[in-house]
């Protein structure tokens, strides 16, 4: 595709494409940039808007080291996002799988009323799973974080709508070969939907590593506070260290940029395969 | 995935089926529908728990009154409802969310379409470096894009500086101090943040759509603009309506933005009904009734507004 030169005639009529494009990437991309570089610079250059970089990288670490617990906040994130995404994929893909292939009269109906549950917000359940949780006992607890958000909607939807495309000879072979319908989903379909899992684990990873809201209310307990939870009370106080905070937030986005550039073609393919 | 333990019991307890098709199939068939439901209990039984009840407990929190612990029934039961009308600060950020709303989410999906729509051209160079490139804010969480944008709009930060450089403006202005400016900051952030995620929705659904329809269109002498409106919208049409329900959905609920870029300033003029919601619920002098009052305004918003694009979805097919 690179290698293909546009035709001479047309190519001028395409400048302003490549312009508009170019002024978008470059509104995308800038705020990651100045995130990037003002990590390296103390609070003076950042205000200064010194847009190279500095090297205050290790004076900021000295003293966010010295502020916060980035230990214990990276712990409880990891712990929160791989746990959910485990959990979620195995409890979705299953649910999405019996969607599909066990197909009767009945399941729509499950599957519209699931699909309800998709236009319920967050806020309109919050209050009551608050109660709900610390009735037993587990405010500032991981797991008050990680159960709410293992089974969800749109990874159901996301593996029912892929499913239409695996081919349902397979499981009729795999049948008359004697395997059973567990063994059927986890050797043959998982290995199959290859795409389709690794979209669900950036969706999922993501958006539990990134989630706010539901654990700035349940843990309470600074000792098992989020990254997200902890860049926020970097605000907290009367100044600011710009500094200091740009590369609390760094750290805070290292691990999803990760996933996002390992899995992004996966994850494109995925919603491509999804909506076939 | 699911544990080994789990994987074995289950393929154990059924014998393997061996039995010819001949034989007596009903039993078999019945008892791969009870499978297929197998397959979907823990899921269903999850939602049921964290979605269905609470939202009925909701409700009925929503009819009761009282601080803390000491709940009982409010007297006329709908005295939370009525107290919304008259509480000023709820009606702002109703106002500020449905301003974002109306706002943010047309010029996004618009943008998101234009940008798929260069994207999808074959001819175009470096596709999947400007796709990264427009996609990676969504690897960015909410509060840290929130907290980047803080630093860039402070009034001693980069875009007053960048500004003042240029020469377009003579003053520093206090972007997060100001009603408007505050919220026009959460509007760029929101731009920045969610359009490249909606691009490739609609990135996908151009990539399904049949080629030998645009041919069509192309030898009955459509330009390009004609294809694009009369053949390729259509066929977008149930991706359109996807994206819009989960912006609306999305920016109903808006939260970290509220919370990390502005702190809902000033004076409540940038705040959202999630954080308001958040504030009366879970800070000072919690009042879980009222809150659960303004939690069912969402829900009610977001239910009305999702049904309305269906409806619009389905009559234009």
């Amino acid at each position: 595709m690179m290698m293909r030169a546009p035709r001479r005639r047309t190519s001028w009529r395409r400048a302003p494409r490549y312009a508009f494009l170019s002024v978008f990437a470059l509104f995308s991309v800038f705020p990651l940039y100045f995130m990037l570089v003002s990590a390296t610079n103390s609070t003076q250059d950042v205000l200064a808007s010194r847009l190279t970089p500095g090297g205050h990288l290790l004076d900021n670490a000295a003293a966010l080291v010295a502020q916060q617990d980035i230990g214990a906040a990276m712990t409880s994130s990891s712990v929160i996002a791989i746990g959910t995404t485990v959990l979620a994929l195995a409890v979705c893909a299953v649910a999405g799988y019996g969607f599909e292939i066990y197909h009767s009269r009945g399941k729509d109906i499950v599957m519209a009323i699931i699909m309800l549950a998709m236009m319920i917000p967050f806020a309109a359940v919050m209050i009551p799973l608050f109660r709900l949780f610390a009735r037993v006992g587990m405010v500032n607890s991981l797991g008050a974080v990680i159960i709410p958000a293992i089974s969800t909607p749109l990874l159901i939807l996301l593996f029912r709508q892929s499913s239409r495309s695996f081919p349902h000879e397979i499981i009729e072979a795999a049948r008359i070969d004697g395997l059973g319908e567990l063994s059927i989903f986890a050797r043959i379909y998982v290995p199959t939907m290859k795409s389709t899992f690794a979209a669900a684990a950036v969706i999922t990873f993501m958006t539990s590593w990134n989630n706010f809201l539901w654990p700035r209310v349940i843990l309470l307990d600074n000792a098992v506070q989020t990254m997200p939870m902890l860049i926020a009370n970097l605000t907290a106080g009367y100044v600011t260290d710009y500094g200091v905070l740009m590369l609390a937030v760094l750290l805070t986005s290292l691990p999803t940029i990760l996933v996002f550039f390992i899995l992004q073609r996966a994850f494109a393919q995925g919603i491509t395969g999804a909506i076939k | 995935m699911t544990s080994d333990g789990a994987r074995r019991r289950r393929r154990d307890s059924p014998p393997p089926d061996f039995t010819p098709r001949t034989g007596p199939w009903l039993s078999t068939a019945r008892r791969r529908n009870l499978t297929g439901w197998g397959f979907l209990l823990p899921a269903a039984l999850l939602i049921t728990l964290f979605s269905f009840v609470p939202m009925i407990q909701a409700f009925v929190l929503a009819l009761q009154t009282g601080r803390g612990a000491r709940l009982g029934w409010a007297e006329p039961l709908w005295m939370n409802f009525e107290r919304l009308l008259h509480d000023e600060i709820f009606k702002l950020t109703m106002f500020n969310t449905v301003f974002y709303l109306v706002i943010q989410v047309p010029i996004m999906l618009i943008l998101a379409m234009v940008l798929a729509n260069l994207l999808n051209d074959p001819k175009l160079r470096f596709k999947a470096a400007w796709r990264t490139m427009i996609f990676l804010p969504c690897a960015v969480s909410l509060v840290s894009y929130s907290l980047v944008f803080r630093t860039m709009f402070a009034t001693d930060g980069l875009v007053n500086d960048a500004l003042m450089g240029i020469g377009l403006m003579q003053e520093p202005l206090n972007w997060l101090g100001e009603p408007w400016t505050a919220r026009f900051v959460i509007i760029i952030g929101l731009l920045w943040r969610w359009t490249g995620y909606n691009m490739i929705f609609f990135l996908a659904a151009l990539q399904n759509i049949d080629p030998s329809s645009l041919e069509a269109a192309r030898i009955d002498g459509a330009g390009s603009f004609k294809t694009f409106w009369y053949v390729t919208m259509p066929q977008l049409r149930p991706m359109i309506v996807l994206t819009g329900i989960l912006s609306i959905n999305g920016t109903l609920q808006l939260f970290d933005e509220s919370w990390a870029l502005t702190k809902g300033g000033p004076a409540y003029t940038s705040m959202s009904m999630s954080h308001y919601l958040y504030e009366l619920a879970f800070l000072k002098n919690p009042n879980v009734g009222y809150a659960s009052a303004i939690s069912y305004v969402i829900l009610i918003l977001v239910a009305v507004l999702a049904f309305i694009q269906m409806r619009a979805g389905d009559r234009r097919d």
